[in-house]
């Protein structure tokens, strides 16, 4: 490469990282100082907003709702997913792609729409079984699908569960002990990226909890905010590092170990399936 | 093991011969198939369904033809002029950050700090990411009140955050993060001994990109943006959290006609809006599947 491109080219990234970086950094540093602000412009700065997070009850209340809606998706997410790609990739693998098909098929259904028809069922359910919070996580397990689907589907294809489960079914193991003692062990980093991805999604979910009448996090937050906008923007900034904690776990420490097809990072995603967000 | 494997193979393939016992396999896939069947399928059948239906379940074609209503043909309008702004500044910035990405090293610190964060950024959305823009260009935001100590007012011609062009800057923040996700195996894909062959052949930079990289870049850009614009179309929260009153895109109007808030709800007509946004994205995003496949064929 010729000195003076080598030059230009470097000229051109740091240009465009600056640009950026201060694009995508001066909200986050607005939000702080938002949160820090006194009750006029030449007050001095206060820490008030962040100690009243957890003075509104109504806060408090949505963070642990929302914290167990994430718990309960993602177990929920596990027990009905992990099985059954387990399962087809072992005896069934010509359904492989109808399960494949079904678990991206959420993310060209917009969570605006997917509420209108889930409506009607969310109806029935608190007429006739129960009308807590928690119910909610039903759909969210449909809304993690996509990307739990690809954090496990990666873990799968880099372990050889079929020697294994054929190795530990010879020795006299039930499916029970397969799944638990033999697959689970082995794949731990993709089923810690796939719960993690999940909790991300649910703690950021707005649409169906506010149209289906429930208050989480995000739609408390939204509440919150027309009373007192330091308070809400403080709640903003920490669930937001806790976001971005989550997923920088992830996606430092969270690598699969063996890689037959080499991932660039879990959150890439494969070619069939966009991570379109539950913005 | 492969032996008992065989029989059960055999016994799936076999055309059934009516109502008999079901092969044993597919029991494992029965969970997993009634609970999208229920939560995913039924309620997109329950949308088809009632597009086409009054509140009382006779047919009709009504709910379709009331798209064709001024303040609904507006917000198609306007949520396509979002989407595709949102879209084309996304893959023009975003293909320059992977650009400048997929040059620097590639096991740096640097590279993996700004993929993380692009991973959590693309994720960033509705009511916390309003938030963080009413911090900065609200009407008492950080920015807004920088630049009018220095004598600017960009809230002189009214307040630029809650109309289209705020949305679009809005959808930006977490377009450009999804950009590099997609758009960087692409340009990683590229090899620096083609532009040496171009070199030794007497090409220029010039030459470079618009008979080498350009070529083999643009479906993966043309399918990234695709998939940039579904995710700006079906975005609700960000705008829902902005926008409070009226619905200047559609899924506030979907909000709008669903909820009976205002007392004129309207089901039939939200479920033919929800209808024609699933068909939008699904034609968008099966293009880009299709972009997508044609990249690959050359990326590995």
């Amino acid at each position: 490469m010729s000195r003076s491109r080598r030059v230009k080219l470097q000229a051109f990234r740091v240009t465009i990282f600056i640009l950026l970086g201060a694009f995508f950094l001066v909200p986050i540093g607005a939000m702080f100082e938002f949160s820090t602000r006194g009750n006029s412009v030449t007050a001095p700065r206060t820490m008030e907003a962040w100690t009243n997070i957890f003075q509104t009850a109504d806060l408090v209340k949505a963070i642990t709702v929302s914290l167990e809606l994430a718990v309960i998706t993602s177990v929920g997410m596990l027990v009905l997913l992990l099985p059954t790609m387990v399962w087809v990739r072992l005896r069934l693998p010509r359904v492989h792609r109808i399960v494949e098909f079904l678990c991206l098929l959420p993310l060209t259904i917009p969570a605006i729409a997917l509420v209108v028809g889930i409506a009607p069922l969310y109806h029935w359910i608190e007429i006739n079984l129960t009308d807590s919070i928690l119910i909610l996580s039903f759909v969210y397990l449909i809304i993690v699908l996509p990307y739990s689907y690809r954090a496990l589907d990666a873990g799968l294809a880099a372990i050889d569960i079929k020697t294994m489960s054929e190795a530990a079914r010879s020795l006299g193991a039930g499916w029970g002990t397969v799944m638990l003692r033999v697959i689970v062990p082995n794949m731990s980093t993709a089923i810690l990226n796939a719960c993690l991805l999940s909790v991300a999604v649910v703690l950021g979910e707005f649409t169906f909890a506010q149209l289906l009448y429930f208050e989480n996090l995000q739609v408390a937050i939204g509440y919150v905010g027309l009373v007192s906008a330091g308070t809400s923007i403080a709640v903003s900034v920490a669930s937001l590092i806790f976001a971005f904690t989550l997923l920088m776990i992830l996606s430092f420490f969270g690598r699969p170990r063996l890689r037959i097809a080499p991932i660039e990072e879990t959150v890439i995603p494969g070619p069939l399936g966009p991570p379109i967000g539950p913005k | 093991m492969t032996s008992a494997g065989n029989p059960a193979v055999n016994t799936a393939a076999r055309p059934d011969g009516g109502g008999r016992r079901p092969p044993l396999p597919w029991l494992g896939v029965v969970p997993f198939l009634v609970y999208v069947g229920v939560f995913l399928l039924l309620p997109t059948v329950i949308i088809a369904f009632g597009s086409f239906t009054t509140k009382q379940g006779d047919p009709t074609l009504n709910n379709i033809t009331g798209i064709n209503q001024d303040f609904l043909i507006k917000a198609f309008v306007t949520s396509t002029t979002i989407s595709v702004a949102s879209a084309l500044l996304g893959a023009i910035f975003g293909a320059m950050l992977a650009y400048a990405v997929a040059t620097g090293n590639p096991r740096g610190v640097f590279r993996r700090i700004v993929t993380s964060m692009s991973g959590v950024l693309a994720q960033f959305g509705g009511v916390t990411l309003a938030f963080a823009f009413i911090a900065t260009i609200g009407n008492v935001g950080f920015v807004t009140l920088f630049l009018q100590s220095h004598g600017i007012d960009i809230y002189a011609n009214g307040a630029p955050l809650y109309q289209v062009s705020g949305l679009i800057v809005v959808y930006t923040y977490f377009q450009i993060p999804l950009m590099l996700l997609v758009f960087l195996p692409a340009v990683d894909g590229i090899r620096p001994q083609w532009r040496e062959a171009t070199e030794s052949l007497g090409g220029s930079t010039w030459h470079y990109w618009r008979y080498v990289a350009g070529p083999l870049l643009a479906p993966a850009f043309l399918g990234c943006t695709l998939l940039l614009f579904a995710n700006a179309f079906s975005a609700y929260a960000t705008a829902a959290a902005l926008i409070t009153q009226g619905g200047i895109i559609v899924p506030l109007q979907i909000s709008n006609l669903f909820t009976s808030e205002t007392g004129r709800s309207q089901p039939g007509l939200a479920k033919a809006l929800a209808l024609s946004m699933i068909l939008i994205v699904t034609i968008v995003v099966v293009l880009y599947t299709l972009l997508q496949r044609r990249t690959s064929r050359w990326l590995r």
